[in-house]
């Protein structure tokens, strides 16, 4: 799972480097075949194809939806300084940050009141995690507008709680926005750390004991630390499928609550403007995948195992 | 008591009817010691007798079911682990695999907020010799690094009680003697007190100043290394530690300082003092006779041979004999019955005893002891032990 990990094995595997192969020397790569064939057909492949759309402009004195191969760049300008573009975009990103953010102050101790304190119902309390998955995402994000409606419970309590006014509501919003995001992805937060906490050594823990550290500071000095290839990955899971989704903006949002997999959908199936969508997709993932990178670096030099 | 600040308790520290349940399974059973502050201490028992769940207690990460735990005038029975001026080098080391070592070293000195941190950290990796390896990760020591930087790690805190459970049990026997009198040296020039745990019996011996011998959560008896050995007090120690032969006797009278023992091989003298506390000794009743192999004395029967004149003996045949150089080990099966180990140190030219041959086995009254006739006579054979 940790990069560590990935490390370990490679250091491990070298002595057979060395050892004789007389026969079967290209079996490894006949073994690789498959995968590589998979990775080409579904997505090297589109991927290629989907740059070549960003490239497209329209046919002279076409109809709406016809688009010729060209190389036009200037797509990509044009779509960056478009504030319709920039600003939902922008807005994706600040939506999962605070998804991720929300549903790691979740999962975290959920994961480890599971690791910990679980005993023997573990594996049933696991189970309750991924629950949810059996009902369709879309359903599951439909509850929620029933759960943060006006006349719904949280609203009740804000009004009584004077968080809200006596009129107002949550739904729809930025906030029930980020609420649906934080729930739809939170098992993707809480397996990770779940099983990185579960490797833990306790009797690590019980050695910060002896050596003086209070609890919550064995937990800041070794828990903490050991589980963060966990914390990595379930961060990645959620803050990556929630930057690029457009369902919870679509059912519990308003307008203004747009994120950029929204105005691609609109872009591509309303506008039919295939570049633009085709642009758009490729800088949420070229964004994604320069965060995704820097908070690798970051986390990997500094405390990684 | 008084308002002493238990983290800073100095002193000897105190076992008292200590005990520890794992549902209605007794751990440790009732269990009283004292540890003299700054000895080396040696907790010794075969696996599964209770001495990692004594250890626990006494640092503090399992909580006794009845009794108390002090340190001097400091009760800390039930202090937080992290309250008390104990650590503790674990059994599989659990070294923090994401510290390199100096980080490790230092764990408990920054928790205490102590300021030199640096200094003590460097001196406790030269006092283990590894000051080369501070900048390195835990997996990437050897075992017998790993376990100094273990000690180090416990040791540079200066603890009232240092607990080492098994320290040497992952490393190879070679490693192990050498380790051992590393230990002993580190524990003199630092002058902490000590518990060290293990089940390797030359290993307690050589290393403690006392020696407490446990067996299924008691303890069977605690002393010196040369006490245990030369007067063991129950079957248990007397196989445990060493080889002792065994055999059931019976009072049969007292006479001055001697107690008189019969078996089916004749009459034995035994000093009264070789005699172990509480043996009942009116006649009648039986006794366990034990002299060690190294002891006895073995010499070719001559027909009309007089008996010693200072000495116990009985007659047998030579069953085994193997010559192991400095010394040959016999097995020689008495006219009684019962089997007898002899250690002849190779002292003569003669050679063998031979196989069948008809011998004499001699001891002095005060080589032998005697032990309650109801110990179990095989009780710490180590080929027991592996099966039970
Ligand atoms: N947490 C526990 N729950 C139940 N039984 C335990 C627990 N810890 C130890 N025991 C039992 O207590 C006995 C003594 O264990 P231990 O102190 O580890 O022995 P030693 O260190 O002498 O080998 C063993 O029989 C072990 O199975
Ligand atoms: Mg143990």
């Amino acid at each position: 799972m940790s990069i560590a990990a990935a490390i370990g094995d490679t250091l491990e595997e070298q002595p057979h480097k060395n050892k004789p192969q007389k026969q079967g020397r290209f079996t490894p790569y006949w073994l690789l075949l498959p995968g590589l064939l998979w990775l080409t057909i579904f997505f090297i492949v589109p991927l290629v194809t989907l740059f070549g759309t960003s490239l497209m402009t329209p046919v002279p004195g076409g109809d709406v939806g016809e688009f010729e191969q060209t190389f036009h760049f200037a797509n990509y300008v044009d779509t960056l300084t478009d504030s319709t573009y920039y600003i939902p975009l922008f807005r994706s990103f600040i939506y999962s940050g605070i998804a991720t953010l929300l549903a790691l102050a979740i999962g975290y101790p959920l994961a480890y009141a599971i690791a910990f304190k679980g005993g023997r119902y573990r594996n049933i309390l696991l189970v309750l995690v991924i629950a949810p998955f059996f009902v369709s995402f879309i359903l599951r994000t439909v509850a929620w507008r029933q759960i943060l409606a006006d006349e719904g419970p949280v609203v009740a309590i804000l009004r009584y709680l004077s968080l809200v006014e006596p009129t107002g509501g949550v739904y729809p919003s930025a906030f029930a926005v980020i609420m649906g995001l934080t729930y739809n992805f939170l098992p993707f937060m809480t397996l990770p750390i779940y099983a990185s906490l579960e490797r833990v050594d306790h009797r690590l823990i019980e050695a910060s004991g002896d050596l003086y550290a209070k609890p919550f500071t064995g937990f800041r000095k070794v828990t903490w630390p050991l589980s963060l290839p966990g914390v990595v990955a379930g961060t990645l899971l959620t803050f990556i499928p929630a930057a690029g989704d457009y369902v919870n903006a679509a059912l519990l949002g308003r307008p203004s609550n747009t994120m950029i997999g929204n105005r691609i959908e609109y872009t591509f199936l309303s506008v039919n403007d295939y570049p633009t969508a085709a642009v758009l997709s490729f800088i949420l993932m070229a964004t994604i995948l320069v965060l995704v990178l820097f908070y690798i670096r970051r986390m990997g030099t500094e405390e990684l195992v | 008591m008084s308002k002493t600040d238990i983290t800073k308790a100095e002193g000897d520290l105190y076992l008292e009817n200590l005990t520890k349940s794992f549902g209605d399974f007794t751990a440790v059973d009732d269990l009283s010691l004292q540890v003299p502050q700054g000895s080396f201490f040696a907790l010794l028992g075969p696996s599964g007798c209770g001495k990692t769940t004594t250890l626990r207690m006494v640092a503090g990460l399992e909580a006794p079911t009845a009794g108390r735990i002090r340190i001097g005038d400091a009760d800390i029975t039930y202090e937080k682990p992290y309250r008390r001026p104990v650590n503790t080098v674990f059994q599989n080391y659990a070294l923090f695999p994401h510290m390199d070592i100096q980080e490790n070293v230092g764990f408990g000195l920054k928790r205490r907020g102590i300021k030199d941190v640096d200094a003590q950290v460097a001196d406790a990796l030269k006092l283990i010799q590894l000051e080369q390896v501070a900048k390195r990760k835990p997996t990437q020591l050897s075992g017998g690094q790993q376990q100094r930087v273990a000690l180090a790690r416990a040791i540079v805190n200066r603890p009232a009680v240092l607990l080492l459970d098994e320290p040497l049990g992952a490393l190879d026997l070679k490693l192990r003697r050498q380790m051992q009198l590393e230990l002993k040296r580190i524990q003199t020039e630092v002058g902490l007190t000590f518990i060290h745990v293990t089940h390797d019996q030359e290993e307690a011996m050589t290393m403690a100043d006392t020696v407490a011998v446990m067996n299924n959560g008691i303890i069977e008896q605690m002393g010196p290394p040369t006490e245990l050995y030369e007067s063991p007090r129950t079957a248990f120690v007397a196989n445990f530690l060493g080889q002792s032969n065994l055999f059931p006797a019976k009072v049969s009278g007292v006479d001055g300082d001697n107690v008189v023992l019969e078996d089916s091989d004749g009459r034995f003298l035994m000093p009264k003092n070789r005699v172990a506390d509480g043996v009942n000794l009116s006649s009648g009743s039986s006794v366990l006779v034990g002299v060690r192999p190294e002891k006895i004395n073995i010499g070719p029967l001559d027909p009309g041979q007089e008996p010693p004149s200072h000495g116990n003996y009985v007659d047998g045949v030579v069953e085994a004999a193997s010559f192991l150089g400095v010394s040959t080990q016999y097995e020689v099966r008495t006219a009684g019955g019962d089997a007898i180990s002899v250690f002849a140190q190779n002292l003569d030219v003669h050679g063998l005893m031979p196989v069948a041959s008809q011998v004499r086995l001699t001891w002095l009254p005060l080589h032998g002891f005697v032990l309650d006739g109801h110990e179990d006579i095989n009780a710490g054979v180590e080929s027991e032990l592996v099966v039970g």
